[in-house]
């Protein structure tokens, strides 16, 4: 359990923080600038909050009305900084060993053979922090946190220097990480794709201010987060778990509580917890049932409300069964189809749509 | 090729300059990781004071030290029964060239430490380390090659000190007479010009060699540093 109520102050930033969360991936979102690191450094002790309390796992690492203020160097806190910050002077065989040769024998719980072969680090280990790619650097930054035996990891936008290829890499680094060692996981980042496929909590993080938390299903689908939450990428994420594979099509359906969701190919075993996110963008509406159409995924939805904007532009808010679900549309088709609250309609949603960028295994 | 008298001369140098850079040294990386990464009030006033041998005419250096080391000064008082003597020997010597170097060394360490990237030493210390630790695993070995060439040079210049030196400790042959002593104590006499000459080639010769090694030093830390 991660326990943070505290209130910075950076110069002229105030940032207020207060959540707490014993899911296995909590994600602080938000955009840049919105605080989250501020957060993040002050778990690790780094910033030094004015007021406040930061426990983990019921182990008070702050408390100013108890005058506690563990230094960093005995949070035990694992840290990934974005770019790394491997020590250039050391070889990634120096740099991994830092922190392990700093821990009491009593409290190695993590198998260095293990962190190696999660991470793909053995054929890295003799070389120069200089000869690596930013890939190989941030996974020798992970492991370098993994093996000081931290009870908790902080990642502040792990992602943000690499490629699309490398992010991708890194993500299912993540993932194996969270399943095999159970250790929790504060990730910070501004990238909604990376927090709707890691993360299970969700803190909304604005202006210095944690406005939003809980279920990230939850969070991302509430209309009035939606300036924050990000209008382009505005969207539904639908918890479900893979029903069965199409080898045929090479497709994969994925159940959830009020229907199914067809989509190509993802990577999980029946019955796997997967979280889809389906972008209001990319879900159409008709009217009456369509036919001759190529859409795979047709939805019955009730529409809860429109949204009231001026614009070309209107969203949608859908209920399938009790799934929520968003559409975005034009205004010219709302009014010619004549949408209106607690309507009928049916929500086509493209397979392909779903790409495995959308797809989160729980 | 120098005589005896004159390697006497120039080995005193080396170890006065020797044991004027070590004695040093400790004071001034610590002051200059002082300079460098903390804040506090009268820190301007503290840096001008380091500087200040830098400034000064170095008679007014010797002068000082004649006054707190002399036998009878505040502090050679202290020191005298701990066995620890300056005035008028070659630990003397040493303590005038520490002095003089001394800006010029923290200086360079000083720029050295401020080119590390503080968040290294902050990583450090969420892998476990302590501030002190953090130091010498993080800190110093990263900002080693600017201390490297800085130490060079504070050697180079304490092989040249003069004016605080002959003040502090006088012209003895064989005890406080190094090198630009020796020459000078030559000029002063009819009929030395020789021996004076042959002096200030040897003085060239030490100092260009701790430049070439200290660039070389610089190079080679550079190329380490691109591989």
């Amino acid at each position: 359990m991660l326990e943070v109520d505290i209130a910075v102050r950076r110069g002229t930033f105030d940032v207020d923080a207060a959540f707490a969360s014993d899911a296995s991936i909590v994600a602080l979102f938000g955009r840049s600038g919105a605080g989250k690191s501020t957060i993040v450094n002050a778990i690790a002790g780094i910033t030094r909050p004015v007021r406040g309390r930061i426990a983990i796992g019921g182990r008070v690492l702050f408390d100013s009305s108890a005058g506690i203020d563990i230094p960093p160097e005995r949070r035990r806190v694992g840290y990934v900084f974005q770019d790394a910050l491997l020590f250039p002077h050391l070889s990634v065989r120096a740099n991994l060993a830092y922190g392990e040769a700093l821990t009491p024998a009593a409290e190695r719980f993590v198998d260095r053979a293990r962190v190696l072969d999660l991470l793909g680090l053995k054929p890295l280990l003799d070389r120069g922090t200089g000869e690596l790619s930013g890939g190989e650097r941030q996974r020798v930054a992970i492991g370098r946190a993994l093996l000081s035996c931290p009870r908790i990891l902080l990642m502040d936008e792990p992602l943000a220097s690499l490629d699309a290829a490398r992010r991708s890499e890194i993500l299912q680094y993540v993932e194996l990480l969270r399943d095999e060692l159970h250790l929790p996981i504060v990730y910070v980042s501004h990238a909604i794709e990376e927090v709707t496929r890691l993360a299970d909590h969700l803190v909304l993080v604005s202006d210095g201010r944690t406005v939003a938390q809980g279920p990230t299903a939850q969070v991302l689908v509430r209309p009035e987060l939606r300036p924050l939450t990000g209008r382009f990428e505005a969207g539904a994420v639908i918890e479900t778990r893979v029903a069965r594979h199409d080898e045929t099509f090479g497709l994969t359906v994925l159940a959830f509580a009020d229907g199914e969701l067809v989509l190509p190919n993802v990577d999980a075993l029946s019955g796997e917890p997967v979280r889809a996110r389906i972008r209001a963008r990319d879900v159409s509406l008709a009217i009456e049932r369509p036919r001759g159409l190529s859409v795979q995924n047709v939805l019955d939805a009730t529409i809860v409300s429109l949204s009231e904007e001026f614009g070309a532009i209107v969203d949608v808010e859908l209920r399938v069964g009790s799934t929520p679900l968003t559409a975005r549309i034009t205004r010219r088709a709302a009014v010619q189809l004549g949408l209106a609250p607690g309507m009928r309609v049916f929500a086509l949603v493209k397979a392909v749509s779903i790409d495995r960028r959308s797809v989160g295994f729980a | 090729m120098p005589s005896q008298a004159e390697l006497e001369v120039l080995a005193l140098s080396l170890k006065v300059a020797f044991w004027g850079l070590a004695g040093s040294l400790p004071f001034a990386v610590a002051i200059a990781f002082v300079l460098a990464r903390k804040s506090f009030p009268g820190k301007t006033l503290f840096d001008a004071v380091v500087h200040l041998p830098l400034v000064l005419p170095p008679v007014v250096v010797g002068y000082a030290l004649l006054v707190l080391f002399g036998t009878h000064g505040p502090i050679g008082r202290l020191l005298e029964p701990l066995g620890i003597v300056f005035a008028f020997r070659w630990t003397g010597a040493a303590l005038a060239a520490a002095i003089m170097g001394f800006p010029l060394l923290v200086r360079a360490t000083r720029l050295a430490i401020e080119a590390v990237d503080p968040r290294l030493e902050v990583a450090a210390r969420t892998l476990g380390a302590r501030r002190s630790r953090v130091f010498f695993t993080v800190t110093l070995p990263l900002a080693l090659p600017g201390v490297v060439t800085g130490s060079l040079l504070t050697f180079a210049r304490a092989l040249g000190e003069f004016g605080a030196t002959i003040t502090f400790v006088s012209n003895i042959p064989g005890e406080t007479r190094t090198l630009p002593l020796a020459i000078y104590a030559a000029t002063q006499v009819p009929g030395r010009d020789a021996v004076a000459l042959r002096l200030a080639l040897l003085s060239v010769a030490v100092s260009l060699a701790a430049l070439v090694v200290s660039e070389w030093l610089v190079r080679r830390a550079a190329r380490k540093r691109h591989a």
